[in-house]
């Protein structure tokens, strides 16, 4: 299993711990990835909210570069995935976008290339059953809230993951680690990660209600695929705190970190030393394969 | 809330110019009203999808473009989602965004515009998002120089903020882009 693997910018900065424990998880299951030399930024949401060309533009550059590598691309962050989708669907679905984008970048695109996110690779190409196998160390019953937001699903005839509505991907991850994985209600609903610096009110009211229900449902931890996500609601919980009165320490963890962690590596490796709200409890619920 | 729609100037209504930048197809709405009940934002932004829809409908100009939704908008895209004709409502707001860049409409609260241009500026210089630079470039600009003010030393502590620019990616082939995209990002204000 060979894929081109495009980290995104968040991988150096801000989400740094999803690159770690993405790179670590492959590692041991065998998946290589190679990195895209030269890549570059996708525009993220900043371009998409500028011009329409400019968006379609940056994520077609680097899937050129992809195309050269013959490979399929896989990426780890929800919103370059997103990007790279949705420049996928403008060039294959209109010709005079697809003229566009040839023409702000040089060489035609035609929308070809496949994008991939791990989690679907984890999923379609590894496998649950050879994902059992290789966990050392189970969740042990740990109680899971899957969060998947708005970039993995939606819009849903661009990035066909899953279901838009009802997804199961990470669901299926976390039950297969010994964990459960606990019915709620706001699996894709937004953080408000686009706001995250600009209207800090609304991602406190909206990623605020998100793990209030996760708390209601039981959760111990929640777990995401998107740095934006992960951003919005580990960062602002103390925010939380100062607007509610209430306390708030619910542990966000990237998928991969949780994966990690019954692959038997180290937390430290898994980047768990980077989150704002520790995850002592996630890791004090690990126990041997098997055992329960 | 009552919305009080002046009577349109023939010719200045936005509706042909948002269908042909987004692409949409705007007449498909029949107001069913499930994007504004999916909006997780348009009881606060005091203005819903089917209603920023039923005003271009109506013939409405540039006062459209100082709705709060248009830079409120998360860009979640359960609007779109749910849509039972299929109307991408998201790439409508897109389209109202880049209209009110273009001509100069108020900043709105938080100053989103701002945002974007100093975070494609970034791009453009460096071909990938330098955050630091970003944040210190979208502080002075809007004033709101101490928030989170407290988060940051736990940040650069934990590696959640890189102290140097990033290096690696292609810079000539993004400047080609941004130069030929028409220097939209990184000029207009």
């Amino acid at each position: 299993m060979k894929y081109a693997y495009y980290p995104g910018c968040s991988s150096h900065s801000t989400a740094r711990d999803m690159h770690e424990s993405a790179a670590a998880v492959a590692r041991a299951l065998g998946i290589e990835l190679v990195e895209i030399d030269g890549w570059s930024c996708c525009g993220a949401t900043a371009a998409h909210q500028t011009d329409r060309v400019l968006a379609a533009s940056l994520p077609a550059s680097n899937l050129l570069l992809a195309k050269q590598m013959g490979l399929d691309t896989v990426v780890t962050c929800a919103a370059c995935y997103s990007r790279m989708k949705a420049a996928n669907h403008e060039v294959s679905t209109s010709p005079d976008m697809h003229k566009k984008v040839a023409d702000t970048v040089g060489r035609p695109y035609d929308g070809s290339v496949a994008v991939r996110h791990l989690v679907e690779v984890l999923l379609e190409d590894v496998g649950i059953e050879k994902l059992r196998k290789s966990f050392v160390q189970s969740l042990g019953g740990l109680k899971v809230a899957s969060y998947y937001g708005c970039l993995l699903v939606r819009p849903h005839n661009v990035t066909n993951f899953d279901d838009a509505e009802n997804p199961t991907s990470l669901d299926r991850l976390v039950e297969a680690m010994g964990g459960h994985s606990v019915d709620w209600p706001c699996k894709v609903d937004c953080c408000g990660g686009g706001l995250n610096l600009t209207r800090t009110d609304m991602v406190v009211k909206l990623s605020g209600s998100i793990i209030d229900m996760a708390a209601a449902a039981g959760a111990d931890c929640i777990a995401v695929a998107c740095p934006m996500c992960q951003a919005s609601l580990d960062l602002r919980q103390s925010d939380m705190h100062k607007k509610s009165g209430r306390r708030y320490q619910m542990p966000i963890l990237y998928v991969t970190q949780l994966l990690g962690l019954c692959l038997g590596i180290s937390p430290k490796e898994l980047g768990f030393n980077r989150l704002m709200v520790p995850a002592f409890s996630v890791l004090h619920s690990l126990s041997a394969k098997g055992s329960l | 809330m009552t919305i009080k729609i002046g009577k349109a100037k023939p010719g200045t209504g936005l509706k042909p110019v948002v269908e042909e930048m987004s692409g949409v197809n705007l007449n498909l709405c029949y107001q069913c009203r499930k994007c504004s009940a999916g909006c997780p934002v348009a009881g606060v932004a005091e203005s819903a999808p089917s209603e920023v829809i039923r005003r271009l409908h109506l013939g409405a100009g540039n006062e459209l473009l100082e709705s709060k939704l248009v830079w409120m908008c998360l860009s979640c895209e359960t609007c779109y989602g749910r849509c039972p004709m299929q109307i991408n409502f998201a790439a409508v707001i897109d389209a109202l965004r880049s209209l009110s860049i273009a001509r100069g409409t108020r900043a709105p609260r938080g100053n989103m515009p701002l945002f974007n241009r100093m975070f494609l500026e970034n791009v453009r210089i460096f071909g990938r998002s330098y955050d630091l630079s970003m944040i210190a470039g979208y502080k002075l600009g809007s004033g709101k120089l101490m928030d989170d003010a407290e988060k940051f030393p736990s940040m650069l502590m934990k590696g959640k903020m890189a102290i140097l620019p990033p290096s690696g990616a292609d810079k000539k082939a993004v400047r080609r882009i941004f130069g030929r995209a028409g220097k939209k990002g990184a000029k207009t204000r």
